[in-house]
């Protein structure tokens, strides 16, 4: 039996959207390397929506594969559906997680809401009402 | 390609064990203890085995006593030095902090039940140092145990010199030899040992089984209790099959032993010269002072587990002493332990070659070890913000 699903195994080979986007309008990182997972999220909003979406991530298998899955899930989405992305989202859309794993997919939904976090820190004004 | 670069975790049985088993399976199945032909068969065959392995370390068949394996020699090598230490009021270990857990996981037990355990220092080149084991020692240590060589970095204890001062004190010594047998030249009498633990399956043979060799004099404890097995101190009848397929992968080990080690010493040097390239990279364990088939490197900016991943795509069974690979939270304690902090233990890779490691494929680890830390380096936070100088690097 292998240690990960084909989906994780594909998105820790081809990660999507990896990299850097200069003057992002949202930069989240969370994690740290004492545990092993650092991931850096950078968001590019156009209209209220993600128009695009880059990572970069110090962290195992299921680290890098629940970032890349994270992106491709909110990447040209409204900015309030990114903000509803749960960790199971993406551990359901890899097809699954080991259960010691399943924190990866927590840094990564973390790792987004800090980023819009970030964005909205920057424009108050787009912040929705509590 | 494919290259079986993690021998320290297990080995490919040889054809001489495969072939010393059989027959015990086919033919020479019976009992040890039954007293008809098939059956003292059988027994023959556990005795022969029993005084090839002795040979090998020079000591006598009676003072080897056939385990399930390193784990099970490593426990009652432990519990029965404390049983007689308790009972003469003397209840101080002296051991490290870099043993395997069988060992470290039955001194933590000792602790609750009232034994006092010191842990001596590995350094930075992950050696320990006599003259600290000498001034560890008390009226009332009733053992130290410290590991021949160690199993994430290789490096080779001074066993000799340790047993010795031991001796000199008249305090019983354990080494836990499981990665150094069939690899290492080892002499009970030579080397001051009381104590050994050992494992087939670390050298060529099968798993699931190993011995503990204990000086004629040291009364051992049982840790399973039943039949007569073992001379009484191991019941359960003998696994006849295993311990003759250990036997003989020991006896080959040990016939081709200094032709192995000098070729797997080149290799390994020219491993650790190809890798040591990387930069910010550093060999984890003294350079010289470590088993002929173990590389170990800590690389700034990556994580080791995604670091295997990569390799095994490409053909390469490694390991890691990344927390991501153990299921814990922290990194492997033998690189905590040599003063590796959190950050970049968890970029380890520990490579073990075997025998019959060719020079090519040496080349291709290292070609894919440079392209897969430089990849994953690419888009590494971490790495990111030492290359901005944002912090500082450590290796
Ligand atoms: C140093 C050391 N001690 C003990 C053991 C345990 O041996 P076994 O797997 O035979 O129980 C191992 C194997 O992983 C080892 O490397």
């Amino acid at each position: 039996m292998a240690l990960y699903s084909e989906k994780v195994m594909d998105h820790f080979r081809n990660p999507r959207n990896v990299g850097v986007i200069e003057n992002a309008d949202g930069i989240g990182e969370v994690g740290n390397a004492k545990c092993g997972d650092i991931m850096k999220m950078y968001l590019k909003i156009d209209d209220d929506c993600i128009s695009d979406v880059k990572f970069e991530t110090f962290g195992c298998g299921s680290a890098i594969a629940s970032s890349s899955m994270a992106t491709e899930l909110i990447k040209g989405r409204p900015v309030r559906e990114a903000m509803q992305l749960t960790n199971k989202a993406v551990a359901e859309a890899l097809d699954g997680l080991p259960d010691y794993k399943m924190h990866c997919s927590v840094l990564a939904e973390e790792a987004i809401r800090s980023a819009l976090e970030d964005y909205y820190r920057k424009n108050p004004e787009k912040r929705p009402e509590a | 390609m494919m290259i079986y670069a993690d021998n320290a975790a297990t080995t490919k049985m040889s054809r001489a064990a495969i072939d010393a088993m059989l027959p015990c399976m086919e033919r020479d199945f019976g009992n040890p203890s039954s007293l008809y032909s098939i059956g003292q068969r059988a027994k023959e065959l556990l005795e022969q085995a029993r005084a090839d392995v002795a040979a090998v370390i020079g000591a006598a068949p009676r003072e080897i006593l056939f385990t399930s394996g390193g784990s099970e020699a490593d426990n009652q090598a432990l519990r029965s030095a404390a049983e007689l230490g308790r009972r003469s009021g003397k209840t101080h270990i002296i051991s490290t902090a870099f043993e395997h857990h069988a060992v470290l996981h039955t001194l933590k037990r000792l602790e609750k039940e009232g034994f006092e355990v010191t842990l001596l220092d590995v350094h930075e080149d992950g050696l320990v140092r006599p003259e600290e084991l000498q001034a560890a020692l008390r009226e009332d240590t009733c053992l130290v145990t410290v590991m021949f060589a160690n199993n994430e970095i290789g490096t080779v204890q001074p066993i000799r010199e340790l047993g010795a001062i031991c001796r000199a004190h008249g305090v019983l010594f354990h080494t836990d030899a499981v990665q150094a047998m069939g690899h290492l030249p080892i002499d009970v009498q030579a080397d001051n040992i009381d104590l050994l633990s050992a494992s087939a399956h670390k050298f060529h043979g099968p798993k699931g089984v190993g011995f503990l060799y204990a000086r004629k004099g040291v009364p051992l404890t049982n840790l399973i209790e039943g039949g007569a097995q073992e001379r009484g101190r191991r019941a359960g009848t003998e696994n006849v099959p295993a311990i003759v397929g250990m036997a003989a992968a020991l006896k080959e080990s040990a016939a081709n032993m200094q032709a192995n080690a000098e070729r797997m010493t080149k290799l390994r040097d020219r491993l650790i010269r190809g890798i040591g390239e990387i930069p910010h990279a550093a060999l984890n364990g003294d350079a010289a002072r470590r088993l002929p088939g173990n590389v170990n490197f800590c690389f700034e900016g990556i994580e080791g587990e995604s670091l295997l991943l990569l390799l095994d795509d490409r053909g390469i069974s490694a390991s890691s002493g990344s927390a991501c690979t153990s299921g814990s939270l922290d990194p492997s304690h033998v690189l905590l332990a040599i003063g590796r902090v959190h950050d970049v233990a968890h970029g380890s890779l520990r490579l073990s070659i075997g025998e019959d490691t060719t020079e090519e494929e040496a080349d291709y680890i290292i070609q894919n070890v440079k392209e897969a830390v430089e990849y994953l380096r690419s888009f590494s936070p971490v790495w990111r913000d030492l290359m901005s100088g944002k912090s500082s690097f450590i290796l």
